[in-house]
């Protein structure tokens, strides 16, 4: 078998150069967010000025897990919640590479747990676009470790009974240097976070709150993808450094978004290179 | 391809298994090691430390075995040679990215230093009850190539033959190692550079535009670019056409796994090793791998010289498992006798490939000590005197 067809369309779009044409039209519904965390990101590429032969773009599983399969770079779509660990070795491995990890907040926060804190601690050079709709949509609506406490989902129907992370405090306790959030509405702004963070050295994270139409609006009557923007322009508030302690969200609150990081401190291969040398130093002199 | 002499202490050693892997790697072209603590794999991983700044090698801890390999797939696409090890705890959270490996055809080596299990088990008692896992641990249809070293001089050896093995067939390859062979310490001859043979990474030539990252060449095995290269290629675990890109149906699944499982069944005759020692005339053959076919040579010699006609089959690859092998023997042989450290592995496909031609008589571990001579000459013993045909595995106990 041969590669399947291809379809042919006549019209270009501004970023066709960016995105994978032979691959659309693409998974996600009507009132998604993730196209439009997708459309910042390929934006802030063209405004960072970054050689795009550089750049490497790593999904997980999920939505969001798909962004990989739909930018035009050399992408990989891995294990669920994976993606940070295999970015590592990609980091770590040509460390000439810009690192992008693309994913979902169930995804790098849940399964991937792990794997976001110790690469936040260890400060890999990469960033971390986390989109963030409060569920498991792939699967059909499940509770996510950030689904709103008392928030409908197919696994709490009566209500979410735990607690949700709040992903920039984790982000930021595990010593990541730089932190954003931003919803899917404040698209300029989401655009200059993520120009900024791709050219920032160190383990970077910026959270996307993205409408989830289908799944996460419907059985907490929400409204569609357009009602959830309106929230989000009549409910977020822009609070630049706000300490990461007060981000949390609850069902239908306020949103803060806004920088709330933005620090240097050595990465992972600028350590492991220094203590290279120092040992090569010390071999040499003895 | 010769070497790189760069990674080479050419010369004559005392090491343990565990060294002299972690030397076969280097002289492999290896450059790259993620990996978690766990005993008793854990000399591997402070001797490729200890080695990193001479070799200008890139190491890291990782928070676990699942990451550890994730990390390894991912260096192996920036263009380095990578290798992980740990032991039957670390094995079983690595069988995801076994399958990850398997479907994104990334060449990598994983060194699997064998414990007593399941779970916890005992952490520095040696073990072969890994053997299945290697083969079917991951999910879905695969084939995987798994080796296995009876001495730190086979841990240099088959180290290397690994890497080769990865990258001439693009798949994950294990070195299936236990805890006597990794601390065993022997002397160890490594050649000089110029008399090891490299299997270089097969890397597209053609132009940038044509590149598709998994039309296959005749063998069956596409060839690689590098990220950073420009080709701006895709590579997913999901079920994928040639560009790479996921396609969801029956069609494609055929086009996608079944070479990937044909690519090692087609060459199985060229990947499969055995070494054999007098089996011309053998009536009883013990069929054996890794640390135990040592107790077999030496049961082999007290058997010849009590007049009882013993030959060795010792397996250097376990998978693909050495099946043609086997089944001619099966014609000429009285019975197969196959010590184990283990409740029974291995000894099913020797019986498989029986096709009921000859006895199998297991011996599993703890029952009869399968490292004393003595008691493999014993079970050797009954097992001649038996006149008909069994059906099934005979389990020889005192």
């Amino acid at each position: 078998m041969g590669p399947l067809k291809t379809i042919e369309s006549k019209e270009v779009h501004p970023m066709d150069n960016l995105l994978r044409m032979d691959r659309i039209p693409h998974i996600w519904c009507p009132g998604c967010g993730i196209g439009l965390a997708v459309n910042a990101f390929a934006t802030a590429l063209e405004k960072a000025k970054i050689d795009l032969d550089n750049v490497c773009i790593v999904s997980g599983i999920g939505c969001t897990g798909r962004v990989a399969g739909y930018v035009k770079l050399d992408s990989f779509h891995t294990t669920h919640g994976r993606a940070i660990a295999f970015a590592t070795g990609i980091k770590l491995g040509n460390p000439k590479l810009k690192v992008v990890v693309f994913s979902g907040d169930g995804d790098l926060i849940s399964i991937g747990g792990n794997h976001f804190i110790h690469a936040a601690r260890r400060n890999i050079d990469m960033l971390v676009i986390c989109v963030n709709n409060f569920i498991y949509a792939m699967t059909g609506g499940q509770v996510a470790p950030t689904t709103p406490l008392t928030a409908y989902a197919t696994t709490s129907p009566y209500g979410c009974v735990e607690p949700p992370f709040n992903i920039p405090y984790i982000a930021d306790s595990s010593g990541a240097v730089y932190v954003a959030r931003w919803t899917a509405l404040h698209i300029r702004r989401l655009t200059n976070s993520i120009t900024e963070a791709l050219n920032k050295s160190g383990f970077s994270v910026v959270e996307v709150i993205s409408p989830c139409a289908v799944y996460y609006s419907r059985i907490n009557r929400l409204g569609d993808g357009l009602d959830m923007m309106k929230f989000y322009h009549d409910n977020s508030e822009i609070r630049h450094w706000e300490d990461t302690k007060n981000l949390d969200i609850g069902f239908q609150t306020k949103i803060i978004v806004g920088k709330f990081v933005d620090r240097q401190r050595p990465t992972y291969n600028e350590s492991y290179n220094k203590w290279l040398s120092e040992i090569k130093g010390t071999k040499d002199e003895g | 391809m010769k070497a790189d002499p760069k990674g080479i202490l050419a010369g004559t050693y005392d090491l343990s298994g565990s060294e002299a892997c972690v030397e076969g790697a280097l002289a492999a072209g290896c450059r790259f090691f993620s990996g978690y603590p766990i005993q008793p794999a854990i000399e591997i991983m402070q001797r490729f430390l200890a080695r990193a700044p001479q070799v200008d090698a890139t190491f890291v801890q990782m928070e676990d075995e699942i990451s550890s390999l994730a990390a390894l797939l991912g260096a192996v696409w920036t263009g380095k040679k990578g290798v992980t090890a740990t032991s039957g705890p670390g094995f079983s959270l690595m069988m995801e990215h076994i399958g990850l490996g398997v479907m994104h055809e990334t060449p990598c080596v994983i060194i699997d230093v064998q414990r007593a299990g399941p779970s916890t088990g005992i952490p520095n008692r040696p073990g072969q009850g890994d053997m299945m896992q290697a083969r079917w641990g991951s999910h879905g249809d695969y084939e995987i190539i798994a080796l296995s070293p009876s001495s730190p001089q086979e841990m240099f050896d088959f180290t290397i033959k690994a890497f080769n093995f990865s990258e001439r067939y693009r798949v994950p390859v294990v070195l299936m190692s236990d805890e006597y062979v990794a601390h065993l310490r022997e002397k160890v001859i490594i050649p000089p550079a110029s008399e090891i043979k490299i299997e270089p990474r097969r890397y597209y030539k053609g132009p940038k535009d044509k590149y598709l990252p998994f039309k296959r060449d005749k063998d069956l095995v596409p060839p690689m670019v590098d990220i950073g290269d420009g080709y701006k290629f895709h590579v997913t675990g999901l079920t994928h056409d040639d560009r790479g890109y996921p396609v969801m149906n029956e069609e494609c699944q055929e086009f996608n796994v079944h070479p990937i499982v044909r690519k090692i069944r087609r060459s199985a005759d060229k990947i499969v090793e055995v070494q054999e020692a007098e089996t011309d005339d053998a009536e009883i053959v013990i069929v054996s791998y890794g640390v135990i076919s040592r107790v077999a040579l030496k049961t082999l010699e007290k058997a010849r010289e009590s007049g009882i006609k013993v030959g060795s089959l010792k397996l250097i690859t376990v998978w693909p498992f050495a099946e043609k092998r086997v089944a001619e023997l099966a014609k000429k042989v009285k019975a197969f006798v196959v010590p184990e450290m283990n409740y029974g592995q291995i000894v099913f496909e020797v019986e498989r490939c029986s096709y009921g031609n000859a006895n199998v008589v297991f011996i599993p571990y703890g029952e009869k000590e399968v490292d004393n001579t003595d008691d493999l000459l014993s079970v050797i013993k009954q097992a001649i005197k038996e006149k008909k045909v069994i059906k099934g595995i005979t389990e020889l106990h005192k």
